[in-house]
């Protein structure tokens, strides 16, 4: 699935052009991008949440050359998944 | 941020209203969704993909107890920070 099927699945839903439903998902994931830059975390109830999480500079080796290599402090998004989407996944939402 | 908020920039930069940028939003999320269970792999490009990964059975340890568990298999979606969006949030930490 890409971003096209997503336009579609919104054309189907709302009845706007699909150049609109284009603009649409694009300005959502613009958001939630934008939001990210900012160091700020998303959550999406019943799918998850995105962070930002500092890494420390650390030792690292090359693995093909067995090199010692510095790794610089830096940021990175992590994603953890609902509760809720993990037991639909594996058919535990009926208890 | 929540989905509420994401539901209010959204009306305000497409100028729609809440109820339409609601119904975006949900139908955005469910079909990403629907895609992961249905083991589809999902890619958006500058953002990242999703694809779900099968994880066989082993023997866990309660870590509160210490107790022996058995830990059924299970599937998790597991998400890749698409390049553009990794490097924009790299580049903000220097």
């Amino acid at each position: 699935m890409t971003k096209i099927d997503i336009v579609t699945n919104l054309y189907e839903k709302l009845g706007f052009s699909k150049r609109e439903c284009a603009n649409i998902v694009d300005t959502f994931f613009e958001i939630i991008k934008d939001t990210l830059e900012k160091d700020d975390n998303v959550k999406i109830s019943g799918f998850g949440n995105f962070f930002v999480r500092k890494k420390k500079a650390r030792r690292g080796r090359n693995p093909q050359t067995g090199e010692e290599i510095k790794i610089t402090e830096r940021q990175v998004l992590s994603f953890r998944l609902s509760q809720v989407l993990k037991d639909e996944i594996n058919n535990k939402s009926k208890r | 941020m929540n989905k509420m908020d994401i539901i209010n920039k959204l009306a305000a930069d497409i100028n729609v209203n809440q109820k339409i940028a609601k119904i975006a939003v949900d139908t955005i999320i469910d079909s990403v969704k629907k895609a992961i269970i249905n083991n589809e792999r999902v890619e958006i490009r500058g953002f990242g993909s999703f694809t779900l990964r099968e994880y066989k059975a082993y023997k866990g340890r309660n870590p509160k107890s210490g107790e022996m568990v058995n830990v059924e298999p299970k599937k998790l979606p597991y998400f890749k920070v698409g390049k553009e969006l990794k490097e924009m949030i790299w580049k903000d930490s220097i």
